[in-house]
């Protein structure tokens, strides 16, 4: 037994018990996997920029956008920009987000609420956000209050769309059980239609993370006098490519981190439901 | 017409006089349900026409009937989830207060709320002002009653269907209610779980003493069960049996199966069938 209790050993033992059916004999190959592709890329990327293959005014190198993230954070311009930049958008989405919900949340619990203020809200929804560029430049500016307000315009909807069809679909059955079971609306709200909801407002979240990106990114390149848009908008007029890929990688570790933190929030509230248990 | 009612409601109370003899101290609990010349309509479609019928404190009542006899809308009413078109419903205790509050329901389905443990569950059943140490004691303590207490912890998602209705059954009896209204809790079954469960009943039924009515498609469940078996007809009493036998009672009991024959002839309305 323990001559095989070794990864290799139960890679083989694994191998020879699934006949056929061959696997890397690697611990923590499906940590692994997803990042094979990346990796690839950006070694043939480094391989064609250094071959000369690429112009550097085209498209740096990814040593050459290493050498940028260094010096940017030497100087201490990249870490501001990034906490400016991560601040407006959470802002927004805090912003966003909670009024997104709370209408969500007080249209599907109230008939009255919904007729009032769903046709409306729908309406709104259909107009793309970043079509009030010009009109929020106009309003505030290129201050604070711009970005603020397109990110929140951006998130409320998702958040609100899928706050309100979670709170609609919540099991009837149960809500009645807790109406028998002598539960007045704060109890009924906390024990069953909030949790009830919630892996729904969660699929809001996820989106809303994306769109909350989206809209930062277009709003601080026309906008702006600081963070990453308007570092790497900057950074165009200068030519300097390497600042300006920089910026696109510092976007997509972004997202991901977000998506990474909401995936974990969602697993962790939602264990209850078997498709998150293991 | 009301005069006619009332005697017919007077003819019932004394007919089952007895069975509140039998009332015993650990029944005290156990609320006496009353229902004068109750109606029900949904529309112009009259569900419940003029129903009497007095509950005594620790009584079996088994309720049966066709689909669309009414019978769950009588529940309904008694549990108060509809509220009757007239008449009048009354639950008191033994020293004559109010009982309504006092009344759980077991659902066809478990209607367990699948982000609470099975414990938590069950602490639902006392409601909001109990301190939650002592809930989940209390909680703990039902559900050894119904052989779940080594589930405790575990997500509903994670029982059998017949382990989930223990749960809710477990979670109808934490308040110590002096009525429980049981809605065709065994239908969704399958048929061994259903003895199992049907034994478990009459159990928790005897220990505890509150007032049952059971809503069941079930004939021979309800011979099995209950001290007195109602069939509703087009939302009529048509029949009012006693089933004078003591409990814990045998499957397979040839006095029962007299009995069951004669409530399916009734239900189906073939009086030759024996």
């Amino acid at each position: 037994m323990s001559t095989f209790d070794t990864p290799i050993g139960r890679a083989l033992t694994d191998r020879v018990e699934r006949k056929g059916n061959i696997r890397l004999p690697l611990p923590g190959r499906d940590k692994l996997l997803p990042f094979l592709v990346p990796v690839a890329i950006i070694a043939v990327w480094q391989l064609a920029s250094s071959a000369g293959w690429i112009s550097s005014r085209i498209m740096p190198s990814p040593a050459d956008v290493a050498v940028a993230f260094w010096s940017t954070t030497a100087t201490g311009q990249l870490p501001h920009d990034i906490l400016v930049s991560a601040g407006r958008a959470f802002g927004g989405l805090l912003v966003g987000g909670s009024i997104g919900f709370l209408l969500g949340i007080a249209n599907g619990v109230s008939k009255i609420s919904e007729q009032l203020t769903d046709t409306t809200l729908q309406m709104l929804r259909t107009i793309p956000h970043l079509a009030m560029i010009p009109l929020v430049i106009l309003w505030f500016g290129i201050g604070e209050e711009s970005k603020l307000f397109l990110t929140s315009l951006g998130v409320l909807f998702p958040i609100y769309l899928n706050t309100y069809h979670g709170v609609r679909n919540v099991d009837r059955d149960l809500i009645e059980m807790g109406r028998v079971y002598g539960m007045r609306s704060w109890t009924l709200f906390r024990k069953v239609i909030f949790p009830g909801a919630l892996p729904s407002i969660f699929v809001g979240l996820r989106y809303a993370l994306g769109i909350m990106w989206l809209t930062l990114i277009v709003s601080e390149s026309i906008a702006a006098s600081s963070g990453i848009g308007h570092m790497a908008n900057n950074a165009r007029e200068f030519m300097m490519t390497d600042i300006v890929v920089l910026a696109l990688v510092i976007y997509a570790i972004l997202g991901k981190l977000a998506d990474v933190v909401a995936r974990a929030l969602e697993r962790r509230a939602l264990k209850w439901n078997p498709v998150y248990q293991k | 017409m009301t005069i006619i009612a009332h005697e017919r409601f007077q003819g019932a109370a004394d007919e089952f006089e007895y069975e509140s003899d039998r009332a015993t101290p650990g029944r005290t609990r156990a609320a006496t349900i009353t229902l004068r010349a109750l109606e029900k309509s949904f529309g112009g479609n009259r569900v419940l026409r003029g129903i009497n019928l007095h509950i005594p404190a620790g009584q079996f009542v088994a309720v049966i009937g066709k689909s669309g006899c009414g019978k769950s809308t009588l529940l309904r009413i008694l549990m108060g989830l509809d509220e009757p078109t007239s008449g009048e419903l009354h639950f008191e205790n033994a020293d004559g207060a109010d009982a309504q509050g006092n009344a759980r329901i077991v659902f066809q389905e478990p209607r367990l709320l699948p982000w609470l443990s099975v414990a938590k569950n069950v602490a639902v059943g006392l409601g909001d002002g109990v301190d939650k140490g002592a809930a989940l004691g209390e909680a703990e303590a039902v559900l050894a009653e119904v052989q779940l207490v080594e589930k405790a912890n575990e997500w509903p998602a994670r029982l059998s269907g017949g382990q989930r209705q223990r749960v809710a059954l477990a979670r109808a009896l934490v308040s110590k209610p002096g009525v429980l209204a049981l809605d065709e809790p065994l239908g969704a079954l399958d048929a061994l779980t259903r003895i199992s469960m049907q034994e478990l009943l009459n159990r928790v039924w005897r220990e505890l003493g509150f007032t049952a009515v059971l809503v069941t498609h079930d004939v021979s469940e309800a011979v099995h069960l209950a001290d007195r078996v109602i069939v509703l007809e087009e939302g009529r009493i048509a029949l009012d049996l006693a089933i004078p036998y003591p409990h814990p009672r045998r499957h397979g009991n040839p006095a029962l199966a007299e009995l069951e024959g004669r409530l399916l002839a009734a239900i189906l309305g073939t009086e030759t069938a024996q």
